[in-house]
C-alpha cells in the first residue's frame, strides 16, 4: 500500500477537494467571507479537470447558474455565507420544486444581515431548513472536523444526485478556516453516486414520472427529450397543474417521501462515551468540538457524560435522542445561536423524563469546554 | 510533550497567521504530531488585531482554541494590550522590543527581543520578520526542529526566497539562544530543563 499523504488542511480547502472527488464539474458563486477559499480553489482546479468555474454578478444569479448547469447534466455546487445564503433561498426553493440536484455550502458567520463578517456562528440552522418558502424537503449536513467537512461534502453531492434535491453543507467560520491534520480518502474509497438516467425513448419520456423510490429518472436538457420545467405545481409531463388538488397533494408528498424513504441512509450521528451517560451533550458543527473536550474533562472528574454529535441536522435526527430518553436524565444543547436546534430537541423529548438545558453564545466566540463543564455541574 | 499551545498576535499583514500555519505544518506533516491552527482577524485586508492559535499534541485535539497559552507572541502594542493575559503562569511571553512596550506584570517569563530591527538590519527585507519570530519561538521551546520548519517553508515559497527565509529562521534561532545564554549558566540550564520537561 502506498504511504498516504498527511496534510495540514483548511476546512474550506477540504470542501473544495471533496467537491472534485465527488465529481462536481460546475461551480458558480460570488465571493464572501468566510467561504471564499472554496471558490478560489475551485477557480483554479475545476478547469484542470474539464469543469467550469463562473464568478457571477451576485449570489442570486450564481444559484441560478448552478441549477442551470445541473439541468444540463453537471454535478454542481456553490458556496456562500449567511447573507448570500439568504439571497439564494428563492432559487433553492425552485431547485427543490423542479427536482434539480445541487449542493449549497453555507459557511456560517455571525448575523443577522452582514453581522460579524469574520466571526463564527451557528445562526443559519433554521434558515437552512426553512429559508425558502413552502413545505419543501431539504437535507442539511454539518461537519465539525476538517475530515468530516470532506466526507460530508462528498455525501452532500451523493444525496443531491440520489434524491434530485438541493442539499446544504452547513459549516461555520471555525470549521471553514480551521487547519487540521488529515489523511484524505483515496479514489475509490468513498462511494460516489451519479444521478439515475432515464432508459426510455424520447417519445415515452415523462420528466416527473417517479420510480418506486420517489425519484424521477433524469435526462440532460437539450438531448432530444421533451422536458418542460416549471416551478408551478406540475404533472408528470412537467406542465403546470395549478388547479388540480390531487396532483398538488401527491407531488408535494412525493417530494417529502423520497427523502423520508432514505432516512436511515441520510441521518448521520455519532455517539461518543454515551453507553452509561446520565448527561448527554447534543452538539453539532464547531460546538461539537467544545463538547468533546468537555466530555473528556467531565469524565476525568467522574461524571457520567456523553456526546451525541449530529452530522445531519435536517431531517432532524430524533431517533438517536429517543434511544437515550430512558437512560439519560439531562440533555444539554450548546449552540452558537439563541437555541435553534434546542427547540427540536425539546420537541422530541417532550413526553420523556429528560430535562433539556440550553447553552447559548452569540458574541462571535466559540463556546468553551469550561462553559459546558460548568453547565454539566449545574444540572447534575 | 503532551500538548503545547501557541498564540501569535500582531497586526494584519505581519505574517502571524503564516507563521502559525508553518509551525502547524512542521508538527503535523514532518514530526507526526497532531496539530490544529485557527485564527481571528478583522474585516480589514491590512491592520487590525490578528491572532493565530496553534495547538500541537501527541493526543487528538478537539477544542481548537487556546485558552491559556504556553507561548504567547505579541508583535504590536495593540495585540499585547488585547491578548497579553492569555499566557499561562510559567509560560513564555515573547514580544518585539521595537513595537511593544511590555508593562504587564504577568507570571509568565517575558522575553523582549529586537526581532523586527534585526531582520531589517541583517536581511534588509522585513517581509521575513515572521520567520525570524518563528526561529525565536523554536529556540525557546524546541517544539519542533528547525529542519521541519524549513521543510514546511519550502512547500510554501518560491525557490528563490528559500535562502532569505532560512537566514531569517537562523537569525531568530540565534537570538533565542543568545537570550537563554544571557540568563547565566544556572538559569540557562533551568530554562533548558523546563523545555525538556514540557
Amino acid at each position: 500500500m502506498s504511504k498516504r499523504e498527511v496534510r495540514l488542511m483548511q476546512g474550506n480547502e477540504a470542501c473544495a477537494e471533496a467537491a472534485l472527488y465527488a465529481g462536481v464539474k460546475f461551480f458558480a458563486g460570488y465571493p464572501i467571507t468566510p467561504a471564499t477559499e472554496i471558490m478560489e480553489i475551485l477557480s483554479r482546479k475545476l478547469p484542470q479537470v474539464g469543469g467550469v468555474f463562473l464568478q457571477m454578478e451576485d449570489e442570486i444569479s450564481s444559484m441560478a447558474a448552478v441549477i442551470g448547469a445541473s439541468i444540463g447534466g453537471l454535478k454542481s455546487l456553490t458556496a456562500t455565507s449567511g447573507p448570500g445564503f439568504t439571497l439564494k433561498q428563492e432559487n433553492i426553493g425552485y431547485a427543490a420544486m423542479v427536482e434539480i440536484p445541487c449542493v449549497i455550502v453555507d459557511v456560517q458567520r455571525g448575523g443577522p444581515s452582514t453581522g460579524l463578517p469574520t466571526l463564527p456562528a451557528q445562526m443559519d440552522v433554521m434558515q437552512a431548513r426553512w429559508g425558502t418558502h413552502g413545505d419543501h424537503p431539504i437535507v442539511v449536513l454539518c461537519p465539525s472536523t476538517v475530515y468530516e467537512y470532506y466526507t460530508l461534502t462528498v455525501q452532500a453531492v451523493n444525496f443531491a444526485e440520489m434524491l434530485r434535491t438541493p442539499v446544504i453543507v452547513l459549516s461555520d467560520a471555525i470549521v471553514g478556516h480551521l487547519r487540521e491534520k488529515v489523511v484524505l480518502p483515496e479514489l475509490g474509497e468513498l462511494k460516489i453516486v451519479n444521478r439515475k438516467m432515464t432508459t426510455v425513448a424520447p417519445k415515452d419520456f415523462l420528466p416527473y414520472k417517479a420510480d418506486e423510490d420517489g425519484v424521477p429518472p433524469f435526462v440532460n436538457y437539450g438531448t432530444g427529450y421533451r422536458y418542460h420545467i416549471t416551478s408551478n405545481n406540475h404533472d408528470e409531463g412537467g406542465f403546470p397543474a395549478t388547479n388540480n388538488h390531487q396532483i398538488a397533494d401527491s407531488l408535494l408528498r412525493r417530494l417529502h417521501d423520497k427523502v423520508e424513504k432514505r432516512r436511515s441512509e441520510i441521518v448521520i450521528t455519532e455517539e461518543i462515551m454515551t453507553e452509561d451517560a446520565d448527561v448527554i451533550i447534543f452538539a453539532y458543527g464547531c460546538t461539537a468540538r467544545s463538547a468533546y473536550s468537555a466530555v473528556e474533562e467531565a469524565r476525568k472528574k467522574g461524571m457520567k457524560v456523553g456526546l451525541i454529535k449530529a452530522l445531519t441536522l435536517w431531517p432532524f435526527p430524533f431517533e438517536v435522542l429517543l434511544k437515550y430518553s430512558k437512560q439519560a436524565k439531562h440533555v444539554i444543547v450548546p449552540e452558537m445561536n439563541l437555541g435553534q436546534l434546542a427547540g427540536e430537541v425539546e420537541r422530541t423529548l417532550k413526553d420523556c423524563p429528560v430535562k433539556v438545558t440550553r447553552l447559548n453564545r452569540i458574541d462571535g466566540r466559540m463556546i468553551t469546554p469550561e462553559q459546558i463543564v460548568s453547565t454539566i455541574s449545574e444540572v447534575i | 510533550m503532551n500538548t503545547q499551545s501557541f498564540v501569535f498576535t500582531g497586526s494584519g499583514g505581519q505574517g502571524v497567521i503564516t507563521a502559525a500555519i508553518i509551525l502547524g505544518e512542521a508538527a503535523a506533516i514532518h514530526e507526526g504530531l497532531n496539530a490544529v491552527q485557527t485564527q481571528v482577524y478583522g474585516p480589514e485586508a491590512r491592520g487590525g488585531a490578528t491572532r493565530a492559535d496553534v495547538i500541537i499534541s501527541t493526543e487528538p485535539i478537539h477544542f481548537p482554541k487556546v485558552v491559556n497559552a504556553n507561548v504567547l507572541v505579541c508583535l504590536t502594542q495593540e495585540a499585547y494590550d488585547k491578548f497579553g493575559r492569555i499566557v499561562q503562569p510559567g509560560g513564555l511571553l515573547i514580544v518585539d522590543s521595537l513595537y511593544v512596550r511590555a508593562t504587564k506584570n504577568t507570571e509568565a517569563r517575558q522575553v523582549m527581543l529586537p526581532m523586527y530591527e534585526t531582520t531589517k538590519k541583517e536581511i534588509g527585507n522585513p517581509v521575513v520578520f515572521n520567520i525570524c519570530v518563528l526561529g525565536c519561538v523554536l529556540a525557546l521551546t524546541w517544539v519542533v526542529t528547525p529542519d521541519s520548519v524549513l521543510s514546511a517553508l519550502k512547500t510554501k515559497i518560491a525557490p528563490k526566497y528559500v535562502d532569505m527565509n532560512s537566514k531569517a529562521l537562523k537569525l531568530g534561532l540565534d537570538m533565542g539562544e543568545k537570550w537563554r545564554a544571557s540568563l547565566g549558566p544556572v538559569a540557562a540550564q533551568k530554562e533548558a530543563a523546563k523545555i525538556k520537561k514540557s
